[in-house]
Parts: structure tokens; sequence; C-alpha cells
């Protein structure tokens, strides 16, 4: 029994790419120029920061090469600069096109493994509570709660101080980027459990996961091949969204000294180092990381509204 | 001149993929205090066809072609001013969801009040009075407190009685009703539809009943229209269309019924399912699906692949069909002969 | 009528007598009951009454003390208007709700008790079809994916191209091309939806499948053709059937025996020959004028006064008792039990059992 509609499209059934080609993802990409700049940015912003090694004219972390007699130098359209360096040196005289390309390399680096982290607490917890319901529902989104109720800064003042009382602060230093997502990651995981769980309680009572019961396959395989595969949209969405929050919130722990060391700055510490000086006239310190990182987050989220408008099914048709 | 004219109609979406036609040519007509089935399948575009009648087509979808006379009137060419004036007021429509027209946070007799003070000049007294009357006339059991329920108190059944009182509210000329029972259970889908014929036989009310249910239309109307893929295929007197239906579409869909076939036996079905309409096949849309595509003498008939039937008067029916319209000339030839 | 009777006769069925403890049934369903609450959890059911604190719980009663035997080979129809309790029938008997009372017997083993693990092998033997054809297939699982699911479970230790071959012989038999395994199940229509569906469920070559309301989401064509595939299926594969439904005019053409719910309890079960002859409860009288027919033009509905009664305060006596005409005072108060007429017809009706109707 062959039927007309499809039979004209049966004979070669479409590829991943002629399926992606065909996409409203991409069609509305295509129509989007908001969402192709920011992309266009992000990506730009992404590969320069993880090839600042190559990039950078100076390694800001090899002391041999820092210059003191050259610190705060402005930048190339100020009378004064030095040719050396473009947008001119910090107070260390460390160059401050090459600091700012690694400085976004670790802030992109933490804000990626926050989420990382995020997610695979938030998606395995919101999954439990949605799916399973009941007593571990209750449990799981009580420690949400709580966890929610500690803001990130209070997480990062006593995870900071624990460690710096057990281990020294040199080990904190030292380690300061996998505490900063270790803290960010543990601060923010009930934003994704919350989605997760909201998106599973609808997901479950559909048809599709009553016939993968009655086949007899177990909970986990049920959660994890049937149940997580369909709630992606929301956690693609949510993933932008806290991948900015991440960032900011890096910026915002390491502006306040609980983040990264200034011998080894993220944006959010190079924008402290900078603030100091602004009386002085070396505005250009902390301004130029500064409007890098609006430049990062708003290009982030923007994509983000795009894609949550792509993925919100009741826009679809639209 | 009959009450509602539709000539030629033509309705396309604008979609990504490229203009699809949800309508071709619909053309049919209905007489003061006549009662009309328009059954289809889903896909078919009977519902598009009721929302076009008032204009209410969404934006991706606009009238292209083709005019649709009302009482004198052209409403597709109406400004949207002049066209609330007949909608509600003129020309009403039942949903198949009664939650889609009544306000969740608005009572009963609010909501009938509204509506008639928004075309009328009356007092909220007089407005009520009438609110509470039309609700007798559906049959509500205490219709006083009705009024002062909201809609999530009352059950599904209730809902679409208040949503027929609604309809009638303005004394309408004609009520369009797009699957008014499908929601609802068998038993109170019956009271709803003995509900419906009595209103409208009494108060002279034509009615537009779109619905997938040939028995349902086949119990409440006087005459049928047979869509498939955005055309109508068969028009004529509801029981001349469901005791001899001509096109073989509407064959099948009779046949396919559980009810026609001997109980354990394979039922008729009809092999296939209806195109998208953004795939039309060519020549008469039914083609792949039907048949009868074979000339009396075995070889298939080239009219039915290439080319879209016209209408022919087959005794009070009209037929879009190649094989009918074959079989009239043949019968013609032969009397012509003898 | 005469081609009822032999419909029946024809089929392998050994007696229409129903026998209550009869061997030949495949499922025995007894005195089912499932409540449902709508109280919360226990903080919420506190209340405070009289000063003092009294735990409060509300419940929906969906099914009130079912019994049904299901007899190898037949199909039986379970049919009522929404909110009846047909669908938690099913959904019960296969496990996936747990019944508040009462017992579930598959080929005389108790199933209604078993964890999981203890299940997998009736999940082999016994299947289900769902309603709705948009929702029962996994959106992100190609065709193939979906099909591969349930033979890779129930046999670990088949090979791939075994699998394959029996995937590709599945997706035969219900009439859909393999070369669509790679698409998934958005791409198709409803009607070729719920044929994947219905492979799905053969794909383990079941003996006993649920369909619930399986057509009911489909066109009228469509329906036509899913029936058809469903009763073929049957024949060649010699299943039973539990089919739930609302539309009796399927009935009529699919089932052995019908089984009428109303409001969580049978009031009637009867051949299905019978019951179209001979319908003996108000509730059953009711339902079947309520088709709507081609044939005849204005047609004698029995009206019912009013509406279904909520499940969570079930009227005492007789639950139908406020809608029925033939309604006394013993009805009022007395719950009607399942009594076996002459023809075998099982009839819950005090009316019927007196005699006045």
């Amino acid at each position: 029994m062959s039927t007309t509609s499809n039979s004209s499209q049966a004979s070669a059934s479409p590829g991943r790419w002629e399926r992606m080609r065909d996409s409203y993802m991409w069609y509305s990409f295509k129509h989007d120029r908001t969402a192709q700049l920011c992309l266009a940015v992000f990506i730009c912003m992404v590969i320069a920061a993880f090839a600042s090694p190559l990039l950078a004219p100076t390694d800001p972390y090899d002391l041999a090469q820092i210059d003191i007699m050259a610190s705060e130098l402005p930048p190339f359209w100020i009378e004064g600069a030095d040719e050396r360096y473009s947008l001119g040196t910090d107070a260390q005289g460390r160059d401050l096109w090459s600091i700012v390309l690694y400085g976004t390399r670790v802030s992109l680096l933490i804000g990626f493994g926050a989420v990382i982290l995020q997610a695979l607490l938030g998606v395995t917890f919101g999954l439990m509570a949605g799916y399973l319901g009941g007593r571990v529902d209750t449990l799981l989104m009580w420690l949400a709660d709580i966890q929610l109720s500690f803001s990130t800064l209070m997480v990062a003042i006593v995870v900071g101080a624990l460690v710096k009382a057990t281990m020294g602060s040199a080990f904190y230093s030292q380690y300061a980027v996998m505490m900063l997502i270790l803290i960010i990651g543990l601060a923010e995981w009930p934003q994704y459990a919350r989605t997760v769980r909201a998106s599973v309680l609808a997901e479950k009572n559909k048809e599709y996961v009553d016939a993968a019961r009655v086949m007899g396959l177990r909970s986990k395989r049920i959660m994890f091949r049937h149940v997580l595969p369909n709630t992606m949209s929301p956690i693609f969405v949510i993933s932008t969204v806290q991948i900015a929050n991440a960032i900011i919130s890096e910026a915002a722990l390491s502006f306040l000294g609980l983040g990264m060391p200034e011998t080894h700055p993220s944006l959010g510490s190079l924008i402290k180092s900078g603030f100091d000086y602004i009386q002085s006239g070396s505005w250009w310190i902390t301004l130029i990381p500064g409007a890098v990182l609006v430049v990062l987050v708003l290009s982030i989220n923007l994509l983000g509204d795009w894609l949550r408008d792509v993925m919100n099914p009741r826009l679809y048709k639209g | 001149m009959a009450l509602l004219e539709v000539n030629n109609l033509d309705v396309r979406f604008a979609l990504r993929q490229g203009e699809v036609h949800a309508l071709r040519d619909i053309c049919f007509s209905l007489e003061r205090g006549e009662r009309l089935g328009i059954v289809g399948e889903s896909g078919a575009g009977k519902s598009v066809a009721a929302f076009s009648l008032l204009n209410l087509i969404a934006k991706p979808g606009f009238i292209a072609g083709g005019t649709v006379n009302f009482d004198g009137q052209v409403l597709n060419r109406m400004s949207e001013r002049g066209l609330r004036k007949v909608r509600g007021n003129r020309i009403s429509m039942i949903f198949q969801d009664p939650m889609m027209t009544l306000n969740p946070v608005l009572s009963i007799g609010e909501q009938m009040v509204e509506c008639l003070k928004a075309h009328r000049r009356i007092s909220s007294k007089e407005a009520r009075a009438i609110a509470l009357d039309k609700l007798q006339q559906v049959q509500i059991p205490s219709p006083e407190t009705r009024l002062d329920q909201y809609p999530h108190e009352l059950s599904g059944g209730m809902r679409q009685r208040i949503i027929i009182a609604i309809a009638l509210l303005l004394d309408p000329d004609i009520i369009i009703a797009d699957e008014p029972t499908t929601a609802l259970d068998v038993t109170i889908q019956a009271e709803i539809m003995a509900l419906l014929l009595e209103l409208c036989e009494q108060h002279n009310v034509g009615l537009i009943l779109i619905t997938h249910d040939l028995g349902v239309v086949s119990q409440v109307t006087q005459r049928i229209l047979v869509m498939y893929a955005g055309r109508v295929i068969e028009q004529g007197p509801t029981r001349e269309i469901i005791n001899d239906p001509q096109h073989p579409y509407t064959q099948g869909l009779i046949n396919a019924l559980p009810q026609m076939a001997t109980p354990g036996e394979k039922l008729n079905q009809i092999r296939g399912s209806m195109p998208s309409l953004s795939n039309l096949p060519s020549g008469c849309a039914f083609h792949p699906r039907c048949d009868f595509i074979n000339r009396a003498d075995g070889q298939p008939r080239p009219a039915c692949t290439q080319q879209v039937p016209e209408f022919v008067d087959s005794g009070n029916c009209r037929v879009a069909c190649h094989m009918v319209a074959e079989m009239l000339e043949d019968r013609r030839l032969k009397e012509e002969i003898s | 009528m005469s081609a009822h009777a032999e419909a029946i006769t024809e089929n392998p069925m050994p007696t229409p007598r129903q026998n209550e403890e009869s061997a030949d049934s495949l499922l025995q369903i007894r005195d089912l009951k499932k409540r449902f609450s709508l109280s919360g959890d226990f903080l919420d059911q506190l209340r405070f009454k009289g000063g003092k604190l009294v735990r409060h719980q509300e419940h929906v009663h969906a099914i009130n003390g079912v019994n049904l035997d299901i007899k190898r080979g037949e199909a039986l129809c379970v049919v009522g208007e929404s909110g009846c309790g047909k669908s938690t029938v099913a959904r019960t008997v296969m496990g996936l709700l747990t019944p508040s009372e009462g017992e579930i017997r598959y080929d005389g083993q108790r199933i209604d008790n078993l964890s999981s693990r203890q299940l997998l092998p009736y999940r082999k033997r016994m299947q289900m079809i769902f309603q709705n054809p948009y929702a029962s297939l996994n959106p992100r699982m190609t065709i193939q994916q979906t099909l591969e699911e349930p033979l890779r479970l129930h046999h670990p230790d088949w090979k791939r191209p075994k699998i394959l071959e029996k995937v590709e012989e599945v997706m035969h038999s219900v009439g859909i091309d393999p070369d669509w395994g790679k698409r998934f199940g958005h791409e198709f229509s409803g009607g070729q939806r719920q044929r994947i569906a219905i492979a799905r469920a053969l794909a383990v070559d079941p003996e006993f499948i649920v369909a619930d309301e399986p057509i009911s989401a489909l066109d009228v064509s469509i329906q036509a053709q899913v029936l058809n595939l469903l009763m073929e299926a049957q024949q060649e594969r010699n299943l039973t059937y539990l089919f739930i439904t609302h539309d009796l005019a399927v009935v009529e053409h699919f089932g052995t025996r019908v089984a009428v719910m109303y409001l969580g309890t049978v009031c009637e079960i009867a051949t299905t020959a019978t019951l179209f002859e001979k319908p003996r409860h108000p509730y059953t009288q009711a339902l079947l004028s309520a088709i709507p027919r081609l044939k005849d033009d204005r047609p004698q509905h029995i009206r019912l006064s009013g509406e279904v009664p909520t499940p969570v305060n079930l009227p005492s006596g007789c639950v139908f008792h406020g809608r029925c005409p033939h309604a006394n005072s013993r009805c009022k108060q007395e719950i009607p039990l399942l009594q076996t007429q002459d023809d075998g017809t099982r009839v819950a009706c005090h009316a019927v059992e007196e005699g006045r109707l």
C-alpha cells in the first residue's frame, strides 16, 4: 500500500544535510540579519580568544616579556601611543590587546565550563524529578530552591573561604579557573533543573512514553533515550542565556576580587585592575575589556533570543 | 437571487515554500432557511471555506479571487467596519471548541449582553431579558442561574448550547457551524444536533454545517457539498448524494463507513490518503486513489490525469468527474440514436 | 441480522455462553477499581475541621468494580462516553497504571502486582496501540529505530541481520514501504503513523493487543484502512483484542463481544449481534439510538435528561439513575449487579431484572 503524498519523496529519503537546509531554523537564520551578525561576532571572538597564543604579539603570562617602563600607554588613536602596543598597555606594562585576548579566553572557558557543569547537574536532576515524580521530585525541587536562595556571590565566598582555609591561597589561585567553574556551576544548576523538569512533565504524558513503557523499557532508558531528546529545545535556549550569565557572574566575582587573580586575568579582573586608573586618565585599561565583555554578552543574548523564537512551537507556524 | 452566493472563490496561503492554493473555484448558493452541509476530510479545505465566507482568513492566507455575495453585498470587498455589522449579527459562527468563543473571565450573561449591546442600541436590562429568552430556547435547565455562571463551571454539552444561544442572539439569517459536535459524546451530540435543527426550522435560519461526519450531515441538511483537496467535487440534495453518490470519492467515503459493510468482513477502503495542497496531483486531484480511471474498454482515461474535471449536471446533482461526464455523454448519444 | 449471527458462528470462539471461570479466558479482570487522588500530597490533605486537624482526601473514582473476561481469539470492545473509565481499564491492564483494588490475570497468572522486571515476558505477549498517532511516535527517532527498539529489548540474542529482516517483514505486513525507515514520524500522515504504531506493536509477535481508540483521530477513509489492517492482523496472527472506542458503529463491525461502560462500571456485556439486535440496558438503548445513521432521515433519539455526573462524588445506587427514564426508588439506593440473561447477555439493571423493561 503506497500512498500518493509521500511516495514522491519516499524514493530519496533526505540526508542530514538536506534536512538541515530545509529546516525552519536555517530558513529563519537566512532571513535574520541580527542573528547572522551576532553569530559572526561570536564566532570571531571565540576563534580569536582560543587562538590567542598565535594572535597575541606578547605572552602576558610571561613576566620576562613585560616592560614595566611602558605602563599605561594609550591606544593607537591617542597621542603618545607606542607602535608596539596597538591598544595600549595596562598599569603593569602588559600589552592590552594580548591580555584582552587571553582574558577573553579565560572568560569563555569559565563560561562554557560552568554551563556544562550546570547542564550536567541540572538536566540529570530535572529529568529525575520530572520523570520519577513523587518524593524524588519533592526532594530535588527543595534542594533546587535552597540552592537558588544562595546567590552566586554567597557560594563563591563560602567555597572560596573554605578552599583558601584548607588548601591555602596559592592553591586557590593555581586552580582558580576550576574553582570558578565549580562555583558558578553549582550555584546555577537549578535553572536547568526547573526548565528540564517543566518540559519533562509535559513530555512524559505523551503517548510515545507510554508506548516505551508498554514495550518494557527501563526507566533510565526511557528518560535518556526517549524523553531527554525531546526536551533539547528548551535546553538549547536556556544554555545561551546561561553562558552569558556565567560570563557575567565570573566578571562580577573577579571584579570583587573573588575570581581570577590579576596574574592570570579574565575580562572581569582586567576591568577591576584598570578601575583604579580611570581617575588618572588611563580609562582604556578598564573600558576596552569592558567593551569586549559587553559585545560578547550582547551577541550571545541576541543569539539566544533568536533561538528562543525559532524553537518556540507557538511561533513556529506564524 | 439566493441569500448567499459564492462565486469562483479562490483562497491562497503565502507560505515560505511558496503560494499554496487552499481553495479553488468554489461556487455554491444558500437560500433563506436552507441547510447546507460541507463535507470532507481534514485538509479538504472545508474550514477555510467557512472562514473565507466572512473574510476571517488569518494572515498568510488571503482571498485571491471570486466573490461572496450576501443579500446584495459583496462580503470580500467590504471594509472591516461593514463586515463587523454582518458578522455575528446577520451571519454568526459556531466553532468546534466552545472555549474559542467564550471568554473564560466573563460570566455567560456579561458576554451575551456585551454582544447584544455591540450591535443594538438597547439597555442592559433589555439585553439581559433577550439573553434569558435565548437560553430558554436552547433548553438549558435553570437559565437564570446560568447567566451568572462562568464558562468553566459548565459541561461541554452545556457550553455548546450556550454557544448556540449566542449565535442566535441577534436573530441571524445564517449560522455557520464548524464541526459543532466533534468534541462531544455521541448522546450529547445527538441532542445538540436535534436542537440546532429544531431552532433553524423554527426561526427560518439558514445553516452551513461543516463536518466530516456523513451521518450527522445526512440527518440535518438538505443539500451537501463534498470537498476534496480544496475543490468542490460533488453537490446536490442530501438524500440523493447519500443514496446514490456519483463521484468515486463520495462513493468511497460513504462505503468506507463501518455501517455500510457486513460485520466481520473487510471495509471498503479508499487506498492512499489525501494529497497535501502544496503537492497536488495533475488533472483530477483524486485520480491516484480512484478505481475508475479506466474506461469501459480497460484503457486508462487520459483526461483524468491531465485535465481538471468540469462540473456536469447529473440529475439534480453536479459532479466534477470525467468518468461521470463520459457516462452521461454515452447515454445522450444512445438516446439520440434510438 | 442473520449476517451477524453467521459472523459469530464462524468465529473460532467456542461458546457464546458466559462462564465466570472459563478456562479459555486469556485475560481476566476481577473487581478492578482505580481511584485517582485529587488532594495532592500529605501536607495539602490536612484540614482544620471543628478545631481538629483532619486528613481530608478526595478521589476520582475512574473504575468501580469492573469484571471482564477476554477469550482467546476474540475482539472484546469496550464502549462508553468520555470519562466512563474505558481508557483507564486499558491502561491498567497494560500496567501503565496500578489498580487500587482487584486483580488482573493473564493466562492464569496474576500480573497486576508484578515488578517491571517480572512483567517483561508479558510485555512481549501483550502490546498496545494508542489513540493519537501524532503523539505515540517519538519525534526524535526514525521509523527504523522505533521498530528496532522492541526487538532489541525482547530478543537480545538476535543478530543485526535478523532484526533488520524482522523489521522489514513487519513493515510489509502493515503496508508501509521499508524504504521509509530512515525518516521521522512527523513526515507521515496520520494514517501512515498509525500503521507504524501498529507495526511497532506487532514487531514482538504479541498474542494480545489493547487498542485504545486507535482510529478516532483519523479521517473516515483512513479509519477504514486501519480497521481493515487490524482485522487482517487478527486473522493472520490469531490475535486477541481489547478494543476501546466511543464509536458504536465501529463496534458493530469489529467486535466479537461488547461491554458498555458508564461512569466506571460495566452496565451490559453481550455478543455484538445480540447487543445491536436487542439492547437491554436503558443506557445502551440510548447510546444505540444516538448513532447518526445514513439511511434514516429523522431518527427517534432516546433523549437522556441531564449530563454525566462527575466521578468524584458518585451517585448512590445505580450510577445511571439520574438520567434513566425508568429509574425508581430502588435504583437510587441499591447498586445493580451484572446478571446473566437467557441468551448469555449480562446486564446490570434493576428494571431489566424486575421485568419492567
